[in-house]
């Protein structure tokens, strides 16, 4: 390879932290990289950007960690920058005048100094760094919304029916700019600390690694975009899984009635048919505050998976449980509302609004007992906190004995499982938990749980 | 084939393909390292396009396999006309079974299908491998010989290997996950929706009547429903249907009325026109 010295220890440290992300990337993919980097030079960073993720990466999903980890590695300038950064106002002019435009380029520069003018904390050399946050405090971006609109608007660039777009579109902006800052203090800080180690630790995993009791509102809106496409893969494992199934075991008895017709030597196995079961799902929602993106997201999923199985019912709780398969059915066209319409439709709480298991499920096990039979899977979806209340084992126990399985899905680490007012471990003694943090483990768990 | 990047996007908008700065910088390394293109993205943001305008940018031969559920190596590689060999075998009713056999298992009687073809002769071509999701998980086996080393054995001629390796291009929506072993011998593009000012000019030109002002609104429109949560997100073929729409109307500007009668250029689902009515204020008039 002909690529200047160095490049190709930064290529294969850049390699080294995205498969820290968990993507895979082999050998002949990083030699790809490299005849990529010969061929196109160092010349143009958003060519070269371009090329490593051509060659480097498989997929769409892991775009989102590729960007800022190549950021890091193939950073657009090192140190500070060169001109002393003005004043708060002045930069504020600047960055008005940048919005009207939407001049991308002068936003960067913009985000070069804010980081550098506003974003610095501490002042010795172990305690000190750079925070995008504190920059953005000072700087308020979110406040220049009107000014633009006013400034864009005067100089004519926005009439008649799109301007009511405008607004919008300036918001964008101004969150695309936040961004930038976001990634040039990433940058400061990676020169100081280290760039391995902020690639491993700052940069954003991809949504389905993302803890549910820690994602926040646009990941949980990215994983209800993932649902479709994740069921219909699920679909097809679960088909595979039934291709499998229905291979059986030896009918001896019809195989040596067979075998009378070669001499009593048995040429042909003839396999046991199996009896097409249906499968009946019944999910168990905990939907209070804690865990309610966990129970959303699992809910749509079953709930695309439905045509799998021969009934799926649904139930949600906080402390009373009520069954919503009908609203996840209706449902299916706006997905973010879901919550908004349990809780608006169906009856979850009672009393109070805290969520205590013990009571729920022996309502359930009560007023819900038909929907449980030999045939049915039960998944009980929750952190198992009970708030201090009696956990009601024998409910559960109750469950169990009438249902084919139960598995409870806990969006907790199993560390934590005991800890506090969980009752977890002593629900797990009765049926099967298992731990459910992230879009992948679930989806894991889905293509080995789900009867079929 | 292509001299540089920016070579690429000027010989590609010749032929009135406008390719974003990742589009260019992706084909012309496909065209250096000699690789195949895998190129994932919504239905409508010119995927087979891009195949096209490649093929005729190098002036080279389109050769296209459309794959659907069902396609099978005889309808993607090669197939012997069993009708004509059967004609050929009572035709020559006193020759030995010798002589017909290394006849009938000759060229005249091999029909080739787009795989074979893409990789015989010395014409330059460009194998497009439309919709590679919808084709089964066996399909993707045999692709991968052909792919990898650019070969096709026939049992009963040998092993046919391309003098002049094809400019490959495989499309896919991602209705079914592509195996992992196919996806690593490409690489890999996602055309997304592409950005403002790049819209812009591809529909001045794919509607040139249409003033330029409008398009702008045209496009600021379209930008606002794609970050709408709907159910199927307007693609640029869709703001290229809704320009020609408004071009033919004799619109000058858009207005309420305007863009609520038109809505349909641009929404396929009930769900959505009405979202979009509703966020876009066009009821209150």
């Amino acid at each position: 390879m002909t690529t200047p010295a160095g490049v190709a220890e930064r290529l294969t440290s850049l390699v080294g932290a995205l498969r820290a992300h968990g993507i895979r990337i082999g050998t002949s993919e990083t030699v790809d990289a490299g005849r990529a980097i010969e061929v196109l030079g160092l010349a143009d960073r958003e060519q070269l950007r371009e090329g490593l993720a051509a060659t480097l990466l498989h997929g769409t999903g892991v775009r989102q960690v590729f960007d800022p980890v190549f950021d890091l590695y193939f950073p657009r300038g090192v140190g500070a920058p060169e001109r002393e950064s003005a004043g708060r106002e002045n930069l504020r002019d600047r960055l008005a005048a940048a919005l009207a435009v939407n001049d991308q380029a002068m936003m960067g520069q913009l985000a070069v100094e804010a980081v550098d003018g506003f974003g610095g904390y501490g002042s010795s050399p172990e305690s000190d760094g750079w925070s995008s946050y504190q920059a953005l405090e000072r700087l308020r971006p979110q406040t220049l919304l009107a000014r633009v609109r006013d400034e864009v608007r005067a100089r004519g660039g926005s009439s008649g029916f799109a301007d009511r777009l405008l607004e919008d579109e300036i918001r964008q902006r101004i969150e695309a700019f936040r961004a930038l800052v976001a990634l040039e203090a990433r940058r400061r800080v990676a020169e100081r600390r280290g760039r391995d180690e902020i690639a491993r630790r700052a940069v954003r995993p991809t949504a389905d690694r993302v803890d549910f009791l820690f994602a926040g509102k646009a990941q949980l809106a990215e994983l209800r975009r993932a649902v479709q496409p994740l069921a219909r893969k699920l679909a097809t494992r679960l088909a595979a899984r039934r291709r499998r199934a229905s291979r059986g075991s030896i009918d001896l008895r019809r195989t040596l009635r067979g075998s009378l017709s070669t001499g009593g030597v048995p040429m042909k196995p003839v396999l046991r048919r199996r009896r097409p079961v249906r499968p009946e799902l019944v999910l168990l929602c905990d939907v209070s505050g804690s865990v309610s993106g966990f129970s959303d997201f699992t809910m749509l999923l079953v709930q695309a998976l439905h045509d799998q199985f021969s009934k799926v019912r649904v139930f949600a709780f906080v402390n009373r449980i009520d069954e919503v398969t009908g609203l996840l059915e209706r449902g299916t066209a706006d997905p973010e509302g879901l919550s908004a319409r349990i809780e608006a439709d169906a009856t979850v709480t009672g009393y109070h609004g805290s969520s205590d298991y013990g009571m729920a499920l022996g309502e359930f096990a009560e007023r819900y007992a038909e929907a449980v039979g030999p045939r049915t899977t039960v998944f009980v979806l929750g952190d198992a906190r009970t708030n201090m209340s009696d956990p009601n084992l024998p409910a559960v126990r109750q469950i169990a004995e009438r249902a084919r399985r139960v598995y409870w899905l806990n969006p907790e680490q199993h560390s934590r499982w005991g800890t506090g007012d969980s009752a977890a471990p002593a629900y797990a003694e009765l049926v099967e938990m298992h731990e459910c943090r992230t879009a992948r483990q679930l989806s894991a768990l889905v293509a080995r749980l789900l009867p079929v | 084939m292509f001299t540089s990047v920016d070579d690429v996007s000027a010989r590609l908008a010749e032929t009135g393909y406008l390719a974003s700065p990742a589009v260019a910088t992706t084909v012309f390394l496909a065209d250096r390292l000699g690789k195949p293109l895998l190129v994932e993205g919504p239905a409508g943001v010119g995927k087979t396009e891009l195949a096209k305008a490649v093929a005729e940018v190098a002036g080279a031969r389109l050769v296209r396999l459309q794959c659907y559920e069902g396609v099978d190596e005889s309808r993607a590689l090669y197939e012997w006309n069993h009708a004509k060999q059967l004609l050929r075998i009572s035709a020559g009713r006193d020759e030995s079974w010798d002589e017909t056999r290394t006849d009938i298992f000759s060229e005249e009687f091999l029909l080739t299908r787009p795989l074979l073809t893409a990789i015989r002769g010395d014409d330059p071509k460009v194998l497009l491998i439309d919709e590679t999701d919808k084709a089964d998980v066996e399909v993707e086996g045999l692709l991968l010989e052909v792919l990898s080393d650019f070969q096709v054995t026939v049992p009963e001629l040998g092993t046919i290997t391309a003098t002049r390796r094809p400019f490959v291009v495989l499309t896919s929506n991602a209705s079914r996950e592509l195996s992992e072993a196919l996806r690593r011998r490409c690489l890999f593009l996602h055309i997304g929706f592409p950005e403002e000012e790049l819209e812009r000019r591809i529909v001045r030109l794919k509607v040139p009547g249409l003033d330029e002002t409008l398009a702008r609104s045209v496009v600021r429109v379209v930008g606002a429903l794609r970050a709408m949560d709907l159910r199927k997100v307007p693609s640029v073929a869709e703001t290229i249907d809704w320009a020609r729409t408004l071009l033919a109307l004799g619109a000058d500007t858009l207005d309420e009325t305007v863009v609520r009668d038109t809505l349909g250029a641009l929404l396929k689902h009930q769900d959505d026109v009405l979202k979009a009515t509703a966020k876009l204020d066009l009821d209150a008039l």
